[in-house]
């Protein structure tokens, strides 16, 4: 038997969402990224703080999460802070979700939007940090910002169709 | 890997040791087509026979009112597109009424009926989870044709009043041009509840073999004698004409025996609410979690609880580290990401929703395996919501 497909998830998803790295809240973080949807079951919290490097080049040097939503949500989150502690924010910007599904040896494909929310959470929480400090912004993160915010605001538009529709329903019911 | 303790009874049962037994003939010797005229086909033909009469003496009908199908939902489908479409061809414009907390294979029929220019009311039950029989009553009107009620809830166990709502519609029956035809899902009652068709009233009854400890892919419709119908898959003409194609013949035994062992293990039923308490209780001792549905009017196996701060898809992957299967109503890894409807119906907010847990029990349940549960579930909590933002 092949043995590989015994489970729907990685031995190494499975290890991040046992036993989570850089989890619970921070206490004055530098930044802070906010993304997913409750209506949706995902919301990611990424704290981060922001430390400077001998060369003068800002880096990540504490980052935590807080994750309400399936092991794969949890498993990215974790993921992603190992990768990005200690990284340049040039460097951690450049992170995607593709290194975040390989670091944790794959992803199921129904999954993969999990770990979108990760590194969203990530450049949001590097955006925040920018703004707040009134520093310039990489035109990349810019634009990634943009899209996530309309992402956002798309969810919710669903959201308040869909509750219109739930009341619609039960009016019609109680008729 | 630890022990595998298995809580997920309404998903589907295992198959019980005897049915196993039953079928085996029909899987290796006895492979012959019922409708064939020699032995090979006598021999199933008596097999179909025999598993019909232990469905007949099960729901108390006649043998000709019983169809096997190849699923309940198959059995859903055939009653609602079957008598719909047949009152349509009358020249009536149907109305029916249904309820918002069906299982899909009923909601789903039903919403491409309206598609077909059907007009359909779907029925909110109250807070605990119950349609109430007035609710019925009021959503009447002069076209209405067609009334489908599911038994019991998969997702919350609750209860619906079917023998109220059959003892309603005879009554309005009495005085109306056009019947109301009343259907009903028992999918998740047979266990536990009475089904005797004529007590309850109903036309047309939904039975699945998957959920009584038989095999997968095969299901039953009860339909009464004279209720218009006609098939949704047409061929040789087998099951009366209602449901062509060659009978599942070992699936067909399989249903016949697992229903008559219902009766065998209805001694059983005490046995298993005392464990289902013994959850509920245990799981309203964590902080800040709920029983969803009905307490009293309840599936004597069915447990389903919100717990805040906890996703449940999280839950039932780490209750799976410990070897607990059991079920959730978030979902995750749907593609439009909403939670159970059920859940929404009864007024839960989706977070809510999200938060929920199904266990549900069956004859193989022991206490020392809720035990376990009980003890695994409240570390498993905590654990999570560690990492969870609230």
């Amino acid at each position: 038997m092949n043995k590989r497909k015994f489970t729907l998830y990685s031995k190494k998803v499975l290890e991040h969402f046992e036993h989570p790295r850089n989890y619970g809240k921070m206490k004055n973080p530098d930044g802070i990224g906010k993304v997913g949807n409750i209506v949706c079951g995902d919301v990611m919290y990424l704290y981060i703080k922001v430390g400077k490097k001998k060369n003068d080049k800002e880096y990540i040097k504490d980052i935590k999460f807080q994750t309400y939503g399936c092991l794969a949500a949890i498993a990215s989150s974790s993921v992603l802070t190992e990768l990005v502690k200690g990284k340049t924010l040039e460097e951690a910007i450049k992170i995607d979700r593709t290194q975040i599904v390989k670091k944790l040896g794959g992803l199921p494909p129904i999954k993969m939007h999990c770990s979108v929310l990760a590194s969203d959470a990530l450049l949001e929480a590097i955006y925040d940090y920018l703004t707040k400090n009134k520093k310039p912004i990489p035109k990349i993160l810019k634009e990634r910002h943009k899209q996530i915010e309309k992402e956002r605001k798309e969810i919710e538009k669903r959201y308040k169709q869909w509750i219109k529709l739930e009341e619609e329903l039960n009016n019609e019911g109680k008729k | 890997m630890p022990k595998q303790i298995y809580l997920d009874y309404a998903a589907t049962t295992p198959i019980d040791p005897e049915v196993l037994r039953a079928m085996m003939p029909y899987l290796k010797k006895e492979f012959g087509n019922p409708s064939s005229l020699h032995r090979f086909g006598q021999i199933t033909r008596v097999a179909i026979d025999d598993a019909r009469r232990q469905v007949v003496k099960f729901l108390n009908c006649q043998e000709y009112e019983i169809v096997f199908t190849g699923s309940a939902t198959e059995a859903n489908n055939l009653a609602i597109f079957g008598v719909a479409r047949t009152l349509k061809k009358k020249g009536i414009r149907p109305h029916i009424i249904t309820t918002k907390i069906e299982h899909h294979a009923v909601l789903h029929p039903f919403k491409e009926l309206e598609k077909e220019g059907v007009e359909v009311s779907f029925l909110a039950p109250n807070k605990e989870g119950i349609i109430e029989v007035k609710e019925i009553q009021n959503a009447i009107k002069e076209n209405t044709v067609f009334v489908s009620v599911m038994y019991a809830n998969n997702e919350i166990g609750t209860i619906q009043p079917i023998q109220k709502i059959g003892e309603l519609l005879a009554q309005l029956n009495k005085n109306r041009k056009q019947k109301i035809y009343f259907h009903t899902d028992a999918v998740q009652a047979v266990n536990y509840l009475n089904c005797n068709v004529k007590e309850l009233g109903v036309d047309l009854l939904t039975l699945s073999a998957h959920k009584i400890y038989g095999p997968k892919g095969v299901g039953a419709l009860f339909v009464k004698k004279g209720t218009p119908i006609e098939p949704i898959i047409y061929g040789g003409g087998h099951e009366f004409g209602l449901r062509s194609g060659t009978e599942n013949v070992a699936g067909i035994v399989g249903l016949g025996k697992a229903i008559e062992l219902v009766e065998k293990h209805k001694n059983d039923i005490e046995r298993i609410k005392l464990l289902r308490d013994k959850i509920i209780d245990g799981i309203l001792k964590i902080p800040n979690t709920k029983l969803n549905g009905s307490r009293e009017k309840r599936l004597p196996n069915n447990v389903n609880v919100s717990i805040a701060g906890v996703e449940g898809e999280s839950l039932v992957i780490a209750l799976d580290q410990y070897g607990i299967a059991v079920s959730t109503g978030s979902a995750c890894s749907s593609k439009d990401l909403k939670p159970s409807h059920v859940l929404l119906a009864i007024g839960l907010s989706p977070k809510e929703a999200h938060g929920s847990l199904r266990i549900t029990l069956g004859r193989f349940s022991t206490e020392e395996e809720i035990d376990y549960f009980l003890k695994v579930l409240p570390k498993v909590v905590k654990r999570l919501r560690e990492i969870s933002p609230f």
